[in-house]
């Protein structure tokens, strides 16, 4: 019953809800960014995080550093704290936090896939997935030729098993293919996940269809811009979409006819929490649109941690250190490549 | 080196030119007694000054590291005794440093690589023996079969059918066998039954497939961990099957071997691999032994290095503390030190200058400020554990009272109190002895949790068993038993059979006991009546006396800082307040005591209250009593509202005339560097809130005026613990001692020497001492200190190497 989690939610979320919450006061401030974007070089940056709680995981490495091994290094600590909190969670939680890697693996599944579609070696792709979308049997994805052989040799021990009917054709993969196969699974991915947090009720199901509702709208928009001008028919970008969200049922509609940016835009205008996304950016500006998103999301995820005894906190942390991450990604690229004046264009501040 | 009040500090400005900065900085690390405030907290860490130099420390410190890793790993622990010939310095040691790493990590790479095929060598000679011992079983029961079907041919021969399709299957056979390829490798058994489904789903159970357990742990090649493996071996057919199955392999890291069905070719692969396998085991060896020549070359110094490196990276943090001149020659300090120690400070520098030759000295100069100082007690071995009750409560304000002074001698009074009990006392003092007569042995150990807080409060202990053993002198307790240690009982039986001792009593024979509670009394029916009374008062007189201190401390607090609204209307109200009721009552106990009357207290105290103008009666102690009374009750009432009003009004008059003033007059006088101080704190608060100031003093007089009965009352703990005590150590001599005792049984008798034991150390040595402990802390913390300590100072913490060593920096 709504409202009452507050009387026994402590008994088993308690002690992880503080853990969480500690891991979020640890999360970089405006203040570190700013400090950050003044680096000259990674040793800086290097130096820089060694006071927060990057520091243990990046003081052991030898000194010509590179951008992959402090996103690496980033990354673990993301994963440690993962798993940490996977260790002590019980039933609800642990599945809960489970759900919230189910879109990694999608993305990993669908890395190895294309990598090995244009011959890439897999140790290197294995390298590039993220790890904790990593599943035992991952690498073995390179074997299979066509969607069938990929569901039946591998996905079928992997909780992805059940996202998968809806995309089996036995045709060869290609990118197109592969593609759609992507946003498929993550269609049922997230219509999945939307249930599961109904299932579990409360302020979880109030705050997590909240952020999955944005997460599948922006899916959305991103499906309709990436696929105009494209082979693919209406009914097919349709048919991507998921069925909940804002825009359901009948923004779909709408979004599905869209031709160019600017009807994008004028659908999603329609909808007075996106407006504000829209307010900055002028007409026909399509790049600047992802940042836009983004920042959005980091609100909302900031705004899950506003209310006690609810699970979105795992699922906002987590979304939260993979937006940080990110963003060093983004300053150490610009540092190492000499971009300063570029650095301000894609970190989004998360505090 | 006053313990009453803390050390008077100065804020000092030091100017120091730029190539005698480190030394300057090394040799006050050393002295120890200035404490460097941080003037560039805005910059950014890699903005700062010195910002290189940390990075190159840290780098160094990676590689100190690095290896002590490598030392763990290799079960060679650094050697404590380090050899401190101090000739090595920073760059030198940086340049060491890289050397040994690039050295180290050679090594490592090479002793890698040469265990990775030796790994790789040791699998292939297992799967040469499992798959050998496969193939050769494998013929064996073809070979039997083959003779099976060799007799049964003869029979089936005359039949019409079966030579054709035999025909056709040698035929065929051949064929096949060309085609039927095989792959053998190892796989960790974990990954064995995935592995297993994976190549049936791929291949669509068209391979077969034999498993055999390796039964002891294989180093793993790639990643050099031991894991549990098994060998495999795949028969397949086609090419494409065999891409897949490779790629398969690929997938779960399964190290694939070429093997031979050939005998003999199997023997001569077996032959090689073992020799090599020698080979290399011997150049392997030969690696390890200069590694760990080199990491013990290493051991030796790491001590030396790791306290070079740290003392170098605070040198370089508190460099970067300091601010740097416009003209870059000279850096700009700021920070506290005591007065005393301002011509110590003035001659390191000095030193620091000589040895560096250079042409400028450093500057000292002070600063006036209106900061408060910070709060510095120079505290010995013995002082500083009472002076760490006290900053636990609070860091002294700065030149405040110090409670700390007391504290020695109340604190493990108050303990006694509770805790009288000369045996306890005495196994107490055995302990602590222990730890002070080891102290140099334990200082350089690490102790548990536990036995560092003992440790630490050694003499805190000590002073409490000795007092301890003072307090059970006067009970007359030890272990519960009475003793007349100080000549004989003053009663005796009225007759000499003794029959009516229990009954009707004793009567007095001699003087008084001379020293303490007369042994007698033990044991009687009237001993708790009579030890209770003596202990109440006893406990009542010392809560008042104690508190009675912290108001008189209040005074010399508020005379000292020459504030005298807090004189006139904070201290002699509340004295009188306390003294008027508890002093009186103190007064009465005294009286009663002298002169043996009967009168009975609660109710003077009561009726003092309800109906002052009554008689008092039989109840009288002394002459003038009533109108002493009227007095008294008088008085406390008065000082009540003393305390309440008048200091808030006064306090507003002074801002306004401040502000007066302030507006006529802006010239400060500044003669007196403590008034210009009160006066500068003052200076920050323009606003003057009437309200919140009166709220604050209606606050305080209610507090003040219950808690002078609370806190009396709360000094009955003093009583209410002590009689648990002894209570406690009586039953466990009565109960247990005793009554085996009785048995007459040797071991009834010694299970109940055992558990009497152990009941008096676990109980009452321990939980109870830490009981009592507690009680005196709190007795300290709220009923003493709070009628004079504000506690709202900070501590000063010097930049000193000697706290270094303490911590572990890595």
């Amino acid at each position: 019953m709504y409202g009452f989690e507050a009387m026994t939610f402590n008994i088993h979320g308690g002690y992880l809800e503080a853990i969480v919450r500690g891991h979020r006061s640890g999360l970089l401030t405006t203040a570190d960014y700013n400090n950050l974007c003044q680096c000259e070089t990674l040793d800086d940056i290097k130096m820089h995080l060694s006071a927060t709680e990057y520091g243990p995981y990046l003081q052991n490495e030898p000194s010509p550093l590179h951008t992959t091994t402090i996103v690496e290094k980033c990354t673990l600590k993301l994963v440690d704290d993962y798993k940490h909190m996977l260790c002590q969670a019980t039933e609800p939680l642990s599945t809960f936090l489970e759900y919230i890697t189910y879109g990694h693996m999608i993305d990993n599944v669908v890395l190895i896939v294309t990598g090995t579609l244009h011959e890439r070696d897999v140790q290197e792709l294995l390298e590039k997935c993220h790890p904790l979308g990593m599943f035992d049997s991952i690498a073995t994805l390179a074997v299979a030729q066509n969607m069938r052989e990929l569901y039946r040799l591998v996905l079928v021990d992997t909780p992805l098993a059940p996202y998968f009917p809806e995309c089996i054709t036995s045709e060869d993969l290609d990118d197109m293919s592969i593609e759609i196969m992507r946003n498929t699974l993550y269609k049922a991915y997230l219509e999945d996940f939307y249930r599961f947090c109904q299932k579990l009720g409360g302020a979880t199901a109030e705050i997590m269809s909240d952020l999955l509702a944005f997460e599948a709208d922006r899916r959305a928009v991103n499906i309709t811009i990436n696929s105009i001008g494209t082979e693919l028919t209406r009914d097919d970008r349709r048919k991507l979409y998921s069925n909940f969200g804002l825009f359901y049922p009948y923004g779909h509609e709408e979004l599905a006819v869209c031709e160019d940016i600017d009807q994008v835009r004028a659908v999603m205008e329609k909808y007075p929490p996106y407006q504000s996304i829209f307010a900055k950016l002028s007409y026909g500006e399509s790049q600047m649109l992802d940042k836009a998103f983004y920042e959005e999301e980091v609100k909302r995820h900031c705004l899950a941690f506003e209310q006690q005894f609810h699970y979105a906190v795992f699922f906002a942390y987590m979304r939260l250190r993979e937006q940080e991450i990110r963003n060093l990604m983004w300053i150490s690229e610009c540092v190492a490549q000499n971009q300063k004046s570029r650095v301000h264009d894609s970190v989004v501040f998360i505090f | 080196m006053d313990l009453l009040r803390s050390e008077p500090m100065q804020l000092v400005q030091l100017i120091i030119p730029i190539e005698s900065a480190q030394r300057s900085i090394s040799y006050l690390g050393d002295l120890g007694l200035f404490q460097f405030k941080d003037l560039n907290e805005d910059k950014s860490p890699f903005q700062q000054t010195y910002a290189s130099q940390v990075k190159r420390c840290g780098e160094m410190s990676r590689k100190l590291r690095l290896f002590k890793e490598q030392m763990k790993k290799a079960n060679i622990s650094p050697s404590t005794w380090s050899t401190r010939d101090g000739s090595i310095d920073l760059e030198k040691l940086e340049v060491k440093l890289a050397e040994l790493e690039a050295e180290l990590i050679e090594i490592n790479s090479n002793n890698e690589k040469l265990q990775h095929t030796y790994n790789e060598l040791i699998e292939y000679k297992l799967v040469l023996e499992k798959v050998g011992e496969f193939f050769s079983s494998a013929q064996i029961s073809a070979a039997t079969r083959q003779r099976e079907l060799e007799v049964q041919q003869p029979s089936v021969e005359g039949s019409i059918d079966c030579p054709l399709l035999m025909e056709q299957e040698t035929t065929a056979y051949p064929v096949k066998q060309i085609k039927l390829g095989f792959i053998t490798g190892l796989v960790t058994r974990e990954k064995s039954i995935p592995f297993e489904r994976i190549l049936f789903r791929a291949t669509r159970g068209n391979v077969f497939l034999k498993q055999a357990v390796v039964e002891h742990h294989v180093l793993d090649p790639l990643s050099g961990e031991k894991v549990h493996k098994n060998v495999f071996i795949i028969f397949y057919s086609g090419e494409r099957v065999k891409s897949k199955i490779n790629k398969i392999c690929d997938a779960f890291g399964a190290n694939r071997y070429p093997f031979s069905d050939d005998l003999s070719k199997q023997f001569e692969m077996m032959t090689e691999v073992s020799e090599r396998v020698v080979e290399l085991k011997t150049t392997i060896d030969v690696g390890l032994l200069h590694r760990s020549n080199l990491l013990q070359t290493i051991g030796y110094k790491f001590e030396q290095w790791n306290l070079l490196l740290q003392k170098e990276k605070s040198i370089y943090h508190i460099l970067n503390m300091l601010n740097i001149n416009v003209t870059k020659k000279c850096l700009l300090a700021e920070g506290w030190c005591p007065v005393f120690a301002t011509s110590q400070i003035q001659k390191t520098l000095m030193r620091a200058t000589m040895d560096c030759n250079s042409q400028v000295e450093a500057i000292v100069q002070v600063l006036q400020t209106n900061e408060l100082p910070p709060t510095y007690f120079c505290t010995n071995i013995f002082t500083s554990s009472f002076q760490e009750i006290i900053d636990a409560y609070g860091i002294a304000k700065y030149q405040e009272a110090n409670p700390g002074v007391y504290t020695i001698i109340t604190f493990p009074f108050l303990f006694a109190v509770m805790f009288g009990d000369w045996g306890h006392g005495i196994c107490l003092l055995l302990a602590t002895l222990y730890f002070i007569i080891n102290e140099k042995k334990f200082y350089c150990q690490k102790l548990g949790d536990i036995l560092e807080m003992v440790f630490g409060g050694r003499y805190i202990i000590m002073m409490m068993a000795l007092f301890s053993i003072y307090t059970g002198l006067i009970y007359n307790e030890f272990f519960s038993i009475p003793f007349e240690l100080f000549g004989q009982s003053a009663y005796g039986c009225r007759d000499p059979t003794c029959r009516d001792a229990t009954t009707i009593g004793l009567v007095k024979v001699r003087d008084t006991y001379p020293f303490g509670v007369d042994p007698k009394w033990h044991g009687t029916r009237s001993e708790l009546p009579f030890l209770n009374s003596l202990k109440m008062k006893m406990s009542i007189l010392l809560g008042v006396s104690q508190m009675n201190l912290g108001i008189i401390l209040s005074y010399y607090n508020a005379k000292y800082f020459e504030n005298n609204i807090n004189i006139w209307h904070q201290f002699v109200p509340q004295i009188i307040f306390l003294n008027s009721l508890f002093g009186y009552l103190s007064l009465l106990i005294i009286v009663k005591w002298c002169t043996g009357s009967q009168a009975d207290l609660y109710h003077v105290m009561i009726y003092m209250f309800l109906s002052p103008t009554d008689d008092l009666g039989e109840n009288q102690l002394f002459v003038g009593q009533k109108l002493l009374q009227v007095i008294l009750l008088l008085l406390a009432l008065v000082s009540v509202p003393w305390m309440l009003l008048p200091k808030p009004f006064l306090l507003k008059k002074q801002h306004q005339e401040r502000h007066k003033s302030q507006s006529y007059s802006l010239i400060y006088n500044v003669d007196d560097p403590l008034e210009s101080k009160s006066h500068g704190i003052h200076k920050n608060h323009q606003e003057f809130d009437f309200s919140e100031v009166f709220v604050h003093q209606l606050i305080h007089t209610i507090e003040f005026v219950l808690g002078a009965v609370s806190n009396t009352a709360s000094y009955l703990r003093l009583w209410a613990l002590s009689l648990a005590h002894s209570e406690l150590s009586s039953v466990f001599y009565d109960k247990v001692l005793l009554l085996t005792w009785g048995y007459n049984n040797i071991i009834v008798l010694i299970v109940g020497i055992i558990v009497f034991i152990c009941a008096t150390v676990g109980v009452l040595l321990v939980m109870e001492s830490l009981s009592a402990f507690l009680h005196a802390l709190r007795l300290h913390w709220v009923e003493f200190q709070n009628k004079f300590y504000e506690g709202d100072g900070y501590k000063f913490n010097p930049f000193s190497f000697t706290s270094l060593n303490d911590e572990d920096g890595l």
